[in-house]
């Protein structure tokens, strides 16, 4: 642990082979409180810092079966409990017609889930962030390609870390301000 | 996104993108038609003309609800004129803009990465213009509301064995799906516009927009899986709903409508208009911004062979409902094959053939699938056929049913006219002002296109 006043050090390379090499060994020298910054996702970089808890697919699934359930049984109530009508001679639970409502039902809790739920694992929205206190960072959305340790990591030490970063070939190192 | 660095040698097709391309030029060409290119004069007279065909919608919208559906052309036994022949034609049209943006990610086909946002935009905006047809149909909009199933002091609640219930969901599912899986799309661009943008007011606005996006690689990696999700959820929901929108119709009993083919007749259809649609817009739109370098010739000729494949599947339906008419030995089925073929309608129902089945065929030749001329000629006349198609379907059906002293003939009116020609003004209104505020290509998934996008797992970084 650090002085606060550092959010942790960025290293800029120049293409996602590199960043994916970088992002491989820095993971590999112990650090664990590392990110990566591209303006496309990057097959296995997430991998590569270590990422592996991915709850996007069960958030959509918890949506997809409320968005369901409440669908059918909305109908069910509807149809046979609070306003049951006669049409055609029809059983008041005619299920086979309640099944497209239960599927949109399904897939629009399902696809929301999906976004927000998304949104919400990135913590997004976000209006202040320290990586953009980095001018060159803006390049992030553009042609660049970054790796930052950051200083809460227990292996960070703002000289040792610096030299670590500074073996992996990066071209520009710069500290990042909190 | 799939490897694609082995390329076979003998794909002698055009590239998805033309060579040359790095990863700032794709950024700087796509989002330089919204923050660096000045307004022409001609984008504003084309603004002016469709802004105003929108408004002789709203002109016609307001004498309606003064007036009510008495001033269309709708009468019994014709009760859905051009009110529902629009709403099935436009979502139609919608339909193809799922499907690129959905099935063709989940079969990676990565030409559809340059098409895709915009093809979205076009699904949002026809499915908006569909909305508008049942909802001033229902003859008092203001109580649209009805339809939707809440707890209310008149005690009442939708009878949710109605086809029409149904497509409520289905329409305002597929609408929001449509429009979240767009947007979803849009986020990193947004950052790209944000940090491109150089007026500060217009930096603040993609910023808000963007979300704080950083391109962070746990951020890409679930943003990925929720697109991915997201794509697997529209897949199914994109055919269901003109399969739901098939059903107001099969779940009758008018001759004509209640037919098994009609589910998958419908989504075929769906799909052959709304390629249609997009060849007519990507072709002027390709030339007047110069993206021939991101849509390029591949793209266009395959639009042309989607277009083909579905409408020999449309030609197969419409051989398949003159068959059971023929086959079915019920007089009234039999007798609508009559009526369409020899009876008032005669002539539209014969262009119908020409413009869907017969016209299109040329696109078997390359010389038409590789000229930008003939094919937004084509693609024009399938859309011509389609809105054909429905009014066929749903006007000579009605017309003369099992009884003849309930048979009538259908005379749409001027104002259905300038509802129809409204909804286009609409239309491409929207088109008009998202190709100047919003990127109309993804930025970020035509990156992913260059080759030095794609990385190999270092194994050499283990040694």
């Amino acid at each position: 642990m650090n002085d606060a006043s550092t959010y942790g050090l960025m290293a800029e390379f120049d293409s996602a082979q590199e960043l994916l090499d970088a992002a491989h060994k820095t993971h590999e020298a112990g650090y664990q409180k590392v990110d990566a910054f591209s303006p496309f996702p990057i097959e296995g970089l997430a991998e590569a810092i270590g990422f592996r808890k991915n709850r996007v697919p069960f958030v959509v699934l918890i949506g997809g079966l409320i968005g369901g359930l409440s669908g059918y049984l909305l109908q069910y109530y509807v149809a046979v409990i609070t306003y049951p009508t006669n049409i055609g001679g029809r059983p008041l639970h005619s299920w086979p017609s309640f099944i497209i409502v239960t599927f949109e039902m399904t897939i629009l809790f399902a696809g929301l889930a999906a976004v927000f739920g998304m949104l919400a694992l990135n913590g997004l929205p976000m209006p202040y962030h320290p990586v953009f206190n980095v001018p060159e960072f803006t390049g992030a959305s553009d042609n660049k390609f970054f790796l930052v340790v950051f200083s809460t990591d227990p292996k960070y030490d703002a000289a040792r870390t610096r030299d670590f970063l500074k073996g992996l070939g990066p071209r520009m190192l710069t500290e990042v301000p909190s | 996104m799939a490897t694609n660095t082995q390329i076979p040698v003998a794909d002698r097709r055009a590239p998805v993108i033309e060579p040359g391309h790095t990863y700032s030029t794709i950024g700087e060409k796509i989002s330089n038609i919204v923050l660096r290119r000045p307004i022409s004069l001609g984008w504003v007279f084309g603004f002016f003309v469709m802004f105003s065909g929108m408004n002789m919608l709203l002109f016609a919208l307001g004498w309606l609800f003064w007036r009510g559906t008495g001033i269309w052309g709708i009468t019994i036994p014709i009760g859905w004129g051009f009110a529902i022949i629009n709403f099935v034609w436009w979502i139609g049209i919608g339909h193809a803009g799922t499907l690129i943006s959905a099935i063709l990610c989940l079969l990676r086909q990565t030409w559809r990465n340059s098409i895709n946002r915009f093809a979205e935009a076009m699904t949002l905006f026809a499915v908006a213009c569909a909305g508008v047809f049942p909802l001033v149909h229902t003859g008092r909009p203001w109580l649209a509301y009805w339809m939707f199933p809440y707890p209310n002091t008149m005690n009442y609640w939708p009878n949710f064995r109605s086809p029409l219930i149904w497509d409520v969901f289905a329409v305002s599912t597929y609408f929001t799906i449509s429009l979240v899986f767009w947007f979803t799309g849009l986020i990193p661009d947004f950052a790209t516009m944000r940090d491109r943008a150089e007026n500060r007011y217009t930096r603040t606005i993609y910023g808000i927009l963007a979300m704080g996006w950083r391109g962070s690689a746990r951020h890409w990696h679930r943003y990925e899986t929720a697109y991915l999700l997201l794509a697997g959820l529209a897949t199914p929901l994109v055919l269901s709903v003109h399969t739901v929108v098939s059903f107001d119709f099969a779940i009758s009993i008018v001759p004509g409508w209640h037919t098994t083919i009609f589910p998958p007749y419908f989504v075929a259809g769906a799909i052959y208009s709304g390629f249609a649609m997009v060849l007519c817009l990507a072709i002027p739109i390709r030339a007047i911004y110069d993206l021939s370098d991101f849509i390029t010739m591949r793209h266009l000729e395959t639009a042309g062979k989607v277009m083909l494949a579905t409408g020999l599947i449309v030609g197969y339906g419409y051989g398949i409902e003159a068959f059971m008419g023929w086959y079915s030995g019920n007089k009234f089925d039999s007798f609508l094959l009559w009526n369409r073929l020899h009876g008032p309608y005669a002539f539209w129902y014969l262009s119908l053939l020409a413009t869907n089945i017969l016209v299109p065929q040329l696109l078997w030749f390359k010389k038409f699938r590789t000229s930008t001329f003939w094919l937004w000629v084509l693609s024009f006349i399938v859309l011509v056929g389609m809105w054909l198609e429905r009014f066929i379907i749903i006007v000579v059906s009605l017309q003369r049913d099992f009884l003849n002293s309930s048979w009538g003939m259908y005379y749409p009116t001027k104002w259905d006219y300038m509802t129809f020609a409204g909804t286009i003004g609409m239309f491409l209104t929207a088109m008009w002002l998202f190709v100047r505020i919003l990127p109309m290509i993804s930025i970020s998934e035509l990156k992913t296109l260059l080759p030095e996008a794609h990385v190999h797992e270092a194994a050499e970084v283990k040694q």
